[in-house]
């Protein structure tokens, strides 16, 4: 990992000069450690959900009710692949290996958001997490394509044209089993119930005991705080709920006519902790599930890898002492 | 919420074993159409050309962004030094620029 020693002061004052001028800090551009620590972290973190959120939904694929909801759900998976090498890539450009953040990843040393350690226990739960999972993770990203650091900020412009689409179909699928018969309407309540408070938990702990808020904000790695993210999703969500004839699992909620938004109440942070320290329903399955397809496919990037250098070695030998049939051996190649 | 979940009889978590075998980094660069320039739009690693190629197309254009790749190796790429930026990219040449010259407005447009 590349770190700059004691700053040049004229460094620094330009760093600073780039964020008050709204202008983006970019992969050569000189950083503090700290930004650059902080920077990796959360780029890290956040690729690290993408990738293991596939799993929850993953889990559907194959029992998907139609081709149609088979098909959409297949390309959203893929698109949260995406949208982890998005990620990864940006987090690259910051002086970490990919090698490196696989590892931390796969031994618990960097964590991944706590969301993705929840069970899919009916297929309502796929409906619940594009409604309400992605749609919260949109409220966070749409904030983030103006963060201060570049590729990071490009990254979520792409992943956010993507999102949309996710909370949509989440979204009809709802609205369909609403629609549906009693038992139907009973399992898009109960994906509701389970998935409500920890999709809230998703904005991170309350502002007052957060610790990274404050410095994050002044480097304008965030512009908006956990609380008033949660806020506006809450906001934006309530009604939709009502649309959909589903209760929110929260006797507290009720509009605040004075404020301008909906009160709620209070989430369970002991629970979030557990979940957060590895104790939650899944937290295991998910890490044992990733490093065992990262295992498994050890020998195909052996492969390609060796297939990459004979390759080359066949280029640069026939290239020597016969071009021509060189020529015409990788024009085949290039064809089969 | 809790959920009770039991542990399976013999599980065991695995060890972590491999690393990306060393694949190098690739920068991408995607035409959106015809008549536009190849735009950069981020990296990936892959083993050689031809598979860098391939995963750009799956990674960075799902939904048609594009008519053609590029992938360049990211170690040939030659970047300026952003400290070097004032005596590279000098701004002080106003008449460079069509709006430094007075043209009476009778002769209109030009
Ligand atoms: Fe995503
Ligand atoms: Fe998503």
């Amino acid at each position: 990992m590349t770190t700059t020693e004691q700053p040049p002061t004229d460094s620094m004052r330009r760093f600073d000069e780039l964020l008050r001028a709204d202008e983006k800090i970019e992969p050569r551009d000189w950083m503090p450690d700290e930004y650059r620590k902080t920077m990796i972290r959360q780029i890290a973190q956040h690729a690290h959900s993408e990738v293991i959120g596939q799993q929850p939904e993953g889990n559907w694929i194959t029992r998907a009710p139609s081709l149609r909801r088979k098909a959409i759900l297949m390309a959203k998976v893929q698109d949260e692949a995406g949208h982890g090498l998005y990620l990864y890539a940006a987090a690259e450009t910051l002086g970490i290996s990919r090698d490196e953040l696989n590892q931390l990843l796969h031994t618990g040393r960097q964590k991944y958001s706590s969301i993705f350690n929840y069970p899919t226990l009916s297929w309502a739960d796929i409906g619940a997490i594009g409604w309400l999972v992605d749609g919260a993770a949109i409220t966070n990203q749409v904030m983030l394509t103006r963060t201060s650091y570049g590729p990071y900020a490009r990254a979520m412009v792409r992943i956010c044209k993507e999102e949309s689409f996710h909370q949509r179909q989440g979204f009809e699928i709802m609205v369909t089993l609403t629609r549906g018969t009693d038992e139907q309407k009973a399992m898009a309540q109960d994906a509701l119930d389970r998935w409500w408070w920890p999709s809230l938990a998703m904005f991170g702990p309350p502002d007052a005991d957060s610790t990274h808020t404050e410095q994050s904000m002044a480097w304008k790695i965030k512009l908006e705080t956990n609380d008033e993210l949660r806020q506006k999703f809450v906001d934006m969500t309530v009604p939709q709920a009502d649309h959909l004839g589903l209760r929110i699992p929260d006797p507290d909620l009720v509009w605040n006519e004075e404020r301008g938004h909906y009160d709620f109440g209070e989430i369970d942070w002991d629970d979030f902790w557990q979940v957060v320290k590895g104790n939650g329903p899944c937290n295991r399955e998910r890490i044992a599930s990733k490093v065992r397809a990262w295992n498994d496919g050890a020998w195909v990037r052996e492969a390609a890898a060796a297939h990459a250098e004979r390759q080359r070695r066949r280029a640069a030998g026939n290239g020597g002492s016969n071009g021509r049939s060189s020529g015409r051996d990788r024009d085949t190649e290039v064809r089969r | 919420m809790s959920y009770d979940v039991p542990p399976i009889e013999g599980e065991t978590d695995p060890e972590v074993v491999g690393t990306t075998g060393g694949h190098p980094l690739w920068e991408v660069f995607v035409r959106a159409s015809r008549g536009l320039n190849h735009v950069h739009c981020g990296s990936l690693h892959a083993p050689d050309a031809e598979t860098a190629a391939r995963n750009a197309r799956d990674v960075y254009t799902r939904r048609s962004e594009g008519v053609s790749v590029w992938v360049v190796p990211s170690a040939a790429i030659h970047a300026s030094d952003p400290d070097d930026r004032e005596s590279w990219f000098d701004s002080d040449k106003p008449y460079r620029h069509p709006t430094f010259y007075e043209i009476p407005d009778e002769v209109g447009h030009m």
